[in-house]
């Protein structure tokens, strides 16, 4: 057995020596810098001169390019493997294109030589490659820059397609390399360049497999069995939670232009991307060439990616979601576009009415109307008077927890505990015996903002206004909330609420969700 | 069914063996490891390669090989020492975490596992140690088990235990040898402290037909590496198999070692 390896291996060398067709000297065949390509290569004709590529973290995007004609581009990059911040203290062992997930934005013109270099960090377990999906030929350049710890691999290939690209590593077992973060992206501008805009930005969506669940502290390692099955605690935009969010969001002003070039590295899940208040003036779908216009959401592929663009009217705060939303609110998948401008009320005007609304029945004619209106009367009569409407406590707390399911949860979380750092716990909270009933509505209806003290840690974030909230809304969810999680208060009444309503001045600047 | 089947044959194969080689057992050399012999099926083949590999009964050391025992292979043979080795059988990394041709350095202990050796000096030390390198179904079958079972590819919690070495970071130093249990074998270390040379460590991935650019089977690369894999759970020998199939035979790496196996 012994012998018949070693016979091969070195039947291979002959053989490899024979093909080079060169007198290489035999000592120099196993050396550091090996040459393995055969002969001189050809001379592409169309290409003048040469240049290294200027390669960025996410989220910023290589300068366009400017030249007319193609060119050589030298890309050097390197493999790191290394322990990161997946979420607040939450450390992940990533495998990493240059030392981030995503991997480094590498940016060529069509037509253009790419001599790739791929240097594995001499640290690092395990051999390394890479597939970019913007190369013509067997494995996309994989088998080319296999790559064992503290090696480089070279190999060229010419940018035959235009288009938006991911590239990965390709090294069995694949999915685990790429669940480990080994993605990025690979622009090949079209000959005449892309239609100028402001700003452009780099995010890419992908999962992680931990061993422990959404938030669990500690060093996590990855979980083959959630990989297999698909399940993953977090989906995440540009390797972890909260990347693009606070002062990390992308940032526009009004009536400026903004391209994204989002990627999914995967590896198992399609991305349904869609930014909160936006709508896509140009998408060019799966990255191609083909731009559609006026699009909500987008698909991109696992191992795809898609160029968006809009226009940045209205000033506010723009949420990045898959809108797959489990995704968005309970595993990471959310950014944020922060537009800085004057409000434009010609395209969006904020909160003007706030009326009870009952319903298509509501109309018809004068007398149908005028009994709907009676009718309301009465309600609203019954709703004031707890003794009338039998609205118990019970039944408050009740009711006031669909309100907090469906408008508080997402940032004071499902049992009140809040965020660490960012959003203050309303369980056991000193701030909510501390402050009067009335500050407490108060901070319901007009949103509260600067630095506070909850629980003896400081919060320094901004509560957004939930005025929209009806007055019996406001008091059934703030009765669930100081009675729930070690709270305990009197019931708050609707005329307590309306009272600081009348007191409070209507906010002036639209909900934005941050 | 038919997997207890298979661990009760290789209980009685095991069996049989201590019995048959009770006689013997000073036969086995001083830090080795009796192994059985047993079926080997690899987790990549060639059309023309067999399903399963018959592992005869060998001795394999029970502990990787440490800078202590290389440093006295070196000073025995002066031509594979750091500034003697020739580049085209070890790499310009060839024992690069020494302080010099003898010294270790100051932080170095003589029980670390030895790494930054090539394939070539790896085969030098086990030739001057009278033994061999264990050949890849030689080194996975003995791999294959853990501290209670002849098969731990088919106990999850042994497979994930692995995989945590590779979702670990690296060390800054290396772990002393023989710290962690042994195997059911009497084997410690082949998990989680360096990856280690067998003897056919590329023959998996150099094909016969090398007219393509790389010689490098394609079909280690992306999806395409679960075609004609027998175990696509197994991430830790997909894993092995990419490591080994990325090298050269003049290669050093910083968390490479080996262990020497030996005839009966």
């Amino acid at each position: 057995m012994n012998m018949s390896i070693v016979r091969r291996t070195s039947v291979f060398a002959a053989v490899l020596i024979a093909g080079l067709a060169i007198a290489l000297p035999n000592s120099t065949f196993a050396d550091e810098g090996t040459v393995l390509a055969a002969g001189p290569k050809p001379i592409d004709p169309e290409i003048s001169g040469e240049e290294h590529a200027v390669l960025t973290q996410a989220p910023n995007v290589p300068p366009p390019i400017t030249r007319k004609h193609a060119t050589k581009v030298i890309v050097e990059m390197e493999v790191i493997e290394k322990t990161m911040r997946l979420a607040d203290g939450v450390e992940y062992v990533f495998w990493t294109f240059g030392g981030q997930v995503p991997g480094e934005f590498i940016r060529i013109r069509e037509g253009d030589q790419v001599e790739f270099h791929l240097n594995n960090h001499q640290d690092n377990k395990m051999p390394h490659n890479i597939d970019l999906h913007a190369v013509t030929g067997p494995g996309g350049g994989a088998a080319s820059s296999f790559t064992a710890p503290g090696h480089s691999s070279v190999f060229s290939f010419k940018a035959l397609n235009s288009g938006l690209f991911i590239y990965h590593c390709a090294t069995a077992p694949v999915g685990m390399h790429v669940a480990n973060g080994m993605y990025g992206l690979i622009l090949v501008e079209p000959k005449d360049g892309l239609p100028p805009v402001d700003h452009e930005y780099y995010v890419m969506q992908g999962e992680f497999y931990t061993t422990g669940g959404y938030g669990e502290e500690g060093l996590q390692g990855f979980d083959m069995n959630k990989a297999t099955d698909e399940r993953p605690p977090y989906v995440v935009f540009n390797g972890s939670v909260g990347a693009l969010v606070g002062d990390k969001a992308l940032t526009s002003k009004v009536g400026e232009k903004v391209r994204l070039y989002i990627g999914n590295g995967g590896p198992n899940l399609t991305s349904s991307f869609h930014v909160i208040g936006e709508i896509f003036d140009t998408v060019y779908p799966e990255g191609g060439s083909q731009a559609s216009h006026n699009i909500q959401t987008t698909v991109i592929p696992a191992g795809g990616a898609s160029i968006v663009e809009f226009k940045t009217e209205v000033a506010g705060t723009y949420v990045l979601v898959d809108h797959a939303l489990f995704r968005a609110f309970n595993k990471g998948a959310l950014g944020m576009l922060r537009v800085d401008g004057p409000n434009n009320a010609l395209v969006y005007s904020g909160k003007e009415v706030d009326a009870v609304y009952l319903g298509k029945a509501a109309g018809g004619g004068e007398t149908e109307r005028r009994v709907t209106a009676l009718r309301a009367e009465v309600a609203q009569e019954i709703k004031n008077n707890p003794k009338i409407a039998n609205l118990t406590k019970e039944i408050q707390i009740q009711k006031g927890k669909s309100v907090y399911m469906q408008t508080c949860f997402v940032c004071h979380q499902p049992a009140g505990e809040g965020v660490p750092n960012q959003i203050p716990p309303l369980a056991k909270s000193d701030f909510l015996t501390l402050n009067g009933r009335n500050d407490i509505i108060r901070g319901v209806i007009a949103g509260r903002t600067g630095p506070i003290v909850v629980n003896g840690k400081p919060y320094n974030g901004t509560m957004v206004p939930m005025s929209y909230l009806t007055d019996e809304q406001i008091a059934n969810v703030l009765t669930y909330v100081c009675n729930s999680w070690g709270n305990s208060a009197e019931p708050f009444t609707v005329n307590e609420v309306a009272r600081i309503r009348q007191e409070s001045p209507a906010p002036t600047a639209a909900s934005s969700f941050e | 069914m038919r997997k207890s089947l298979q661990f009760l044959c290789l209980t009685a194969l095991l069996l049989g063996a201590v019995r048959a080689n009770a006689a013997t057992d000073e036969a086995i050399p001083e830090g080795m490891a009796r192994i059985p012999s047993g079926i080997y099926r690899p987790l990549f083949r060639s059309i023309t390669d067999p399903v399963e590999v018959r592992v005869n009964e060998f001795c394999l050391d029970a502990l990787p090989v440490t800078k202590g025992d290389f440093l006295e292979f070196v000073r025995a043979n002066p031509r594979w020492q750091r500034s003697q080795a020739k580049r085209i059988f070890a790499d310009e990394n060839y024992l690069r975490d020494w302080a010099g041709d003898l010294e270790l350095g100051p932080n170095a202990n003589t029980n670390q596992p030895v790494v930054f050796v090539s394939w070539f000096a790896a085969k030098a030390y086990a030739q001057w140690q009278d033994k061999r390198l264990p050949t890849t179904a030689e080194w996975e079958f003995v791999a294959a088990a853990s501290s209670t079972r002849a098969d731990g590819e088919n106990d999850p919690a042994f497979q994930q235990d692995i995989l945590r070495w590779y979702s670990t970071p690296a060390a800054k130093e290396l772990p002393v040898v023989g710290k962690s249990a042994a195997n059911l074998w009497g084997v410690h270390d082949l998990h989680g402290l360096v990856w280690e040379w067998v003897a056919d460590f590329n023959s998996a991935a150099v094909t016969g037909d090398v007219r393509n650019d790389t010689g490098l089977e394609r079909q280690l690369f992306c999806g395409a590496g679960s075609v004609g894999a027998k175990d696509v759970r197994n991430f830790p020998a997909f894993m092995r198999y990419g490591f080994r199939s990325s090298l050269k035979a003049n290669y050093c790496v910083h968390n490479l070692g080996f262990r020497c196996a030996k005839d009966l």
